[in-house]
């Protein structure tokens, strides 16, 4: 298990909190709650070692698209790349609801 | 109506089902209460969640896999509690029993002070979480004593749809409900079939043989035999309209299951144990109401 933190500058105040997910095999899920600061936070909580260089990469392309200060947090099963982005898109998408 | 006409009807009826299978916990949860009445208690931001599970190298659920809420059915204050059977096999640890079982017991002070609370339990549960052992067993043990008492001033509605099926500790607090509804898909057993295989061996169960275990321990049969009291297709607002039914019918004249000593010593009697009964036979056997 690692945990993982990353910083991200942000354009513009979250006001709402979501909740998507599930720590289920392959799974995760993703806590998004507005920022206490300008910042956007991201905690990684992850059940696979090892993949520092994988999960900069995933984040640092889906918070180059969004720009909200938010505090996220992720607790990881095992989910490939593809459906972490899936989950963060469908929390940004919550935020509209 | 012809044979083509009658499968496209039936084909369409189908299409227009939601599954509850297929819902997460909190999905249920709000498919189950009155649109709109929804109130999450302890949810994932509250963050009360293992503190077991890291220690062991696991990530833990921010709502420990438990999903309470608080609404209506058909106006009438309700609690329910879902178990996430994604996460973590569904099994009940410290804070998930006792989520599970302080609700219970907050909904019987409610009650015998004369203010009913509709209790509904949506299992899908491997029992107890192997990682915090006797902590989980004794939150389970809690959950058991609450439903007895509980079910004095109200019935306890237990829903199992499947695809863990609930077993273990949880499987006697499913006994325990006044109501219990099942889909074919669900399975309640006290052991789980990989645990009696890897115990008893391939000869006693062979765990990978579905229609086996089915035929034993599946919603269909445990239906049949009596231990649950609808059998309802996976059907989200089928199992909403069951659950408002158990609550406003009149309450059984019979027993709860779990004072019928006589009768299942009865019935077990009828039993050999060097020849096991299948599950057509014990359907034979123990029949639907069948008189002691």
């Amino acid at each position: 298990m690692e945990k993982i933190q990353y910083d991200y500058s942000a354009r513009h105040i979250v006001k709402q909190r979501v909740h998507v997910g599930v720590v289920g095999s392959g799974d995760l899920e993703v806590l998004l709650e507005p920022s206490p600061d300008a910042r956007t936070h991201v905690l990684v909580n992850t059940s696979v070692d090892g993949f520092e260089a994988t999960w900069k990469n995933v984040l640092d392309r889906f918070f180059a698209r969004f720009q909200g200060a938010v505090s996220i947090e992720i607790n990881d099963f095992g989910a490939t790349p593809g459906t972490v982005m899936l989950r963060l898109a469908q929390a940004v998408e919550g935020l509209g609801a | 109506m012809n044979a083509d006409a009658a499968s496209r009807a039936g084909y369409r009826r189908f299409l227009e089902r939601r599954s509850f299978i297929e819902m997460s916990a909190r999905e249920r949860v709000r498919a189950v209460l009155d649109p709109g009445t929804f109130r999450e208690m302890l949810g994932p931001f509250d963050r009360i969640k293992s503190p077991w599970l890291p220690l062991q190298g696991i990530v833990a659920q921010a709502d420990d896999g438990v999903v309470l809420a608080r609404g209506t059915l058909q106006a009438k204050p309700a609690l329910i509690a879902a178990i996430e059977g994604a996460y973590q096999g569904g099994s009940m640890g410290e804070v998930s029993g006792a989520k599970i079982a302080g609700a219970l017991e907050l909904a019987l002070d409610d009650c015998a002070r004369g203010r009913l609370i509709l209790p509904v339990l949506l299992f899908e549960t491997g029992g107890v979480r192997l990682q915090e052992a006797n902590l989980g067993l004794a939150a389970i043990a809690e959950i058991h004593a609450a439903i007895i008492a509980l079910r004095r001033y109200v019935p306890v509605v237990g829903v199992i749809a499947g695809m863990v099926g609930c077993f273990g500790g949880m499987s006697l607090a499913a006994a325990l409900c006044t109501h219990l509804i099942v889909t074919p898909q669900a399975r309640l057993g006290m052991n789980g079939p990989e645990v009696i295989e890897q115990e008893a061996g391939i000869d006693e169960l062979d765990a990978t043989d579905r229609a086996l275990i089915w035929s034993l321990i599946g919603g269909e049969q445990r239906h049949a035999t009596g231990f649950a009291d609808d059998l309802l297709d996976d059907d989200a607002d089928a199992i909403a309209a069951a659950v408002r039914k158990a609550f406003s019918t009149a309450p059984a004249s019979a027993p709860a299951r779990s004072m019928q000593v006589e009768r299942y010593v009865e019935l077990l009697r009828n039993i050999d144990p060097n020849l096991p009964p299948d599950g057509e036979s014990l359907r034979r056997l123990w029949k639907r109401g069948s008189p002691p």
